[in-house]
């Protein structure tokens, strides 16, 4: 797991963050992580999770009465059959991707520093891919038989269209749930077996036995453990990529103005990225301050999530400056008339915030005041989270609401359902979300223990000698 | 040594993986092969110098890959080419570059299913009991100490005289691994 460090003890000693507070010792990482999860629950944990639990409740009964009703609770009409549910699931499961990034990209690249997020993202992933998951089902007319998608042997003899894009997302995001689920599992597997060893009470102890598969730290076990991890890894990196193009060519395929662009499936990816990204900090930087993590999640990783935020969110600006210049260039009037309406028509102001959140105020970030801010951190991650969720409203709805005859068009009004059921996913998340915090370490224990090694052995001065390099060019920028 | 049959192997045990990979190679100067290190991470060299290997997760996943993707465009062709031809717009039936991300798709999920029950299976896991959970201060080996075991199985295991040699590895405390 290390790689050859240079050592560079000449160099004086400096005082950017570490990926680790200096003075971790082993016990202490399974210290400080056990404490959160075999003891009472605290009443923060309590408060949030009810909170999220009522609103999981609103989730239930806006479905409820989905089921009873139909979907024409929902504002949908014809030509815009896609609205919040579409818009819902794009946002869901791009928000995913960070997670599994996170964690395989920058475990092939060797990142120390993903080792205290890690977990945590991939947590986000499973719940965000879960909320997603359930709105394209949802969604359909007959809900019940969500299955003809699937290959099976029915008695109609029929086989599911594997030329339809809407198809492959069946397959793409079912691998994606269960890879990350794998994924995520495996990763745990040992941090288990120390809440096994920690528990107390007998009935815990077995909850997490069970949960370990009896795991006992052999060196065989974990040689063969790394080096499936690291595979496992190296096929989620292209998997994210090709989910989120995947959901790229559900409206790339389609012959709507506004959709029919070869930037979409790279253009979805960054866009999803940068969504997730943003998740990371809205998630990280209150979980490090109400669970006292400081010494794990250190301004860096918060200062590096920031970075590939500005980064993705510099790709997704991208992306909108190259998808407008395609549509002037191309000189279909359907295509221009669309860009026309989508800057001034019926959705102008949705559009207009989602352009100030995506590609303005992500700019404040370029300012190390701004990186090195928590506060600045946090509100920033939430206009951007607002601000994708609102690309995909624009790109679904300008598009279907202006079909190509005017005759057809027709607007797109919320109904209460429709905002009941997207904030009820929400609650799903934060149900999920405050359960794992409440049940499994946040943090990678054995991959920390790593970072306690390399500490003792001072390799981690290679992370400092670096962000030591950055902080003097700085410096003569100034 | 009739004792040796109830055995199934000697531990000793460390603070610091640097102890255990010192004591490790002493263990296997001293010509002793059944030997298995337990720590709470991977300690990165130390499967070199107690030879352990991994060879068969990689053909694992590889052979998950294929056959995912071998499954996944075969379906397609078939169902398509010769169980029930439809023909769209005059598309061709054997629309083959529509089939590959579904192809991608499950050669991804068995791969990836390929590695994770591979490793199981390489390490007979899940396991919920091992005679190494019976050592006294073995539940510290998944926070912070470092055990070395040689086994019973090994050809020159002795119950004492091998005890006495890992007690001159300056380890915390030997003890026996009943099996």
């Amino acid at each position: 797991m290390t790689t050859d460090v240079p050592h560079r003890s000449d160099e004086r000693p400096h005082d950017a963050d570490p990926v680790l507070a200096p003075g971790q010792s082993y016990s202490k990482v399974s210290d400080d992580f056990v404490r959160l999860t075999l003891r009472e629950a605290g009443w923060g944990v309590i408060v949030g999770f009810g909170a999220g639990f009522l609103l999981m409740m609103v989730l239930l009964m806006a479905l409820t009465y989905l089921f009873a009703t139909g979907i024409g609770i929902y504002g949908n009409n014809i030509p815009v059959a896609w609205a919040f549910p579409i818009v819902a699931f794009v946002w869901w499961i791009g928000i995913g991707h960070a997670g599994t990034f996170i964690s395989a990209f920058l475990l092939l690249m060797r990142q120390d520093w993903r080792s205290s997020i890690n977990r945590f993202a991939e947590a986000m992933t499973l719940f965000a891919v879960a909320c997603a998951g359930l709105m394209p089902l949802i969604h359909l007319g007959r809900p019940w038989v969500f299955y003809w998608l699937f290959p099976y042997p029915d008695t109609m003899g029929l086989w599911p269209q594997w030329r339809s894009p809407l198809v492959w997302d069946v397959f793409a995001v079912t691998t994606y749930a269960l890879v990350s689920l794998m994924f995520w599992f495996m990763g745990a597997v040992p941090d288990f077996a120390t809440l096994r060893d920690r528990a107390k009470t007998t009935w815990v102890k077995k909850v997490y036995g069970v949960l370990a598969l009896g795991w006992r730290g052999s060196s065989k076990h974990w040689k063969r453990y790394q080096k499936a991890y690291l595979l496992v890894g190296a096929l989620a990196v292209p998997l994210v990529i090709s989910v989120h193009s995947i959901v790229g060519l559900d409206f790339a395929i389609g012959v709507m103005p506004g959709w029919h662009g070869t930037i979409f499936p790279p253009y979805f990816v960054a866009g999803a990225l940068y969504s997730g990204f943003a998740m990371v900090l809205t998630l990280a930087i209150p979980l490090r301050h109400f669970y006292g993590l400081h010494d794990y999640v250190t301004k860096r990783h918060l200062e590096n999530c920031a970075k590939l935020m500005l980064l993705t969110g510099l790709i997704v600006s991208y992306g909108y400056i190259f998808d407008y210049f395609f549509i002037w260039y191309s000189g279909s009037e359907y295509e221009i008339q669309m860009l026309h309406d989508r800057m001034f028509g019926p959705y102008a102001w949705q559009f207009w915030v989602m352009t100030a959140c995506n590609v303005g105020i992500i700019q404040l970030v370029w300012f190390k005041r701004v990186r090195r801010s928590i506060a600045a951190l946090f509100v920033i991650s939430l206009f951007v989270n607002v601000g994708m969720w609102l690309e995909r409203y624009i790109i679904v709805l300008t598009s279907l609401s202006r079909d190509y005859l005017p005759g057809q068009w027709h607007i797109f009004n919320s109904t209460a359902w429709d905002w009941a059921t997207f904030i009820g996913t929400l609650g799903l998340f934060a149900s999920l979300w405050f359960l794992f915090i409440r049940f499994v370490p946040v943090s990678v224990m054995f991959e920390l223990r790593e970072l306690v090694e390399k500490q003792d052995k001072g390799e981690l001065e290679y992370q400092e000698r670096l962000s030591r390099e950055e902080t003097r060019e700085e410096a003569r920028g100034d | 040594m009739t004792d040796s049959a109830t055995l199934y192997g000697l531990m000793v045990e460390f603070d610091s993986p640097e102890a255990l990979k010192d004591a490790a190679r002493r263990v296997r100067d001293e010509g002793f092969e059944e030997v298995e290190a337990f720590t709470p991470m991977p300690v990165e060299g130390l499967d070199d110098i107690l030879g352990h290997d991994d060879k068969w997760i990689a053909a694992l996943v590889l052979a998950g890959a294929l056959f995912g993707a071998t499954l996944a465009f075969g379906m397609q062709t078939y169902s398509w080419v010769w169980d029930y031809p439809i023909n769209i717009g005059g598309r061709p039936m054997f629309s083959w570059p529509s089939f590959i991300p579904i192809t991608f798709e499950l050669g991804v999920l068995f791969a990836a299913l390929a590695g994770f029950l591979g490793m199981l299976l390489l390490n007979r896991l899940p396991k919920l009991h091992h005679p190494t959970f019976e050592v006294p201060g073995f539940d510290r080996v998944t926070s912070d100490r470092f055990f070395l075991m040689v086994s019973a199985d090994d050809g020159r295991f002795d119950r004492h005289r091998t005890a006495d040699f890992l007690d001159s590895l300056g380890g915390l405390a030997v003890s026996e691994v009943p099996s």
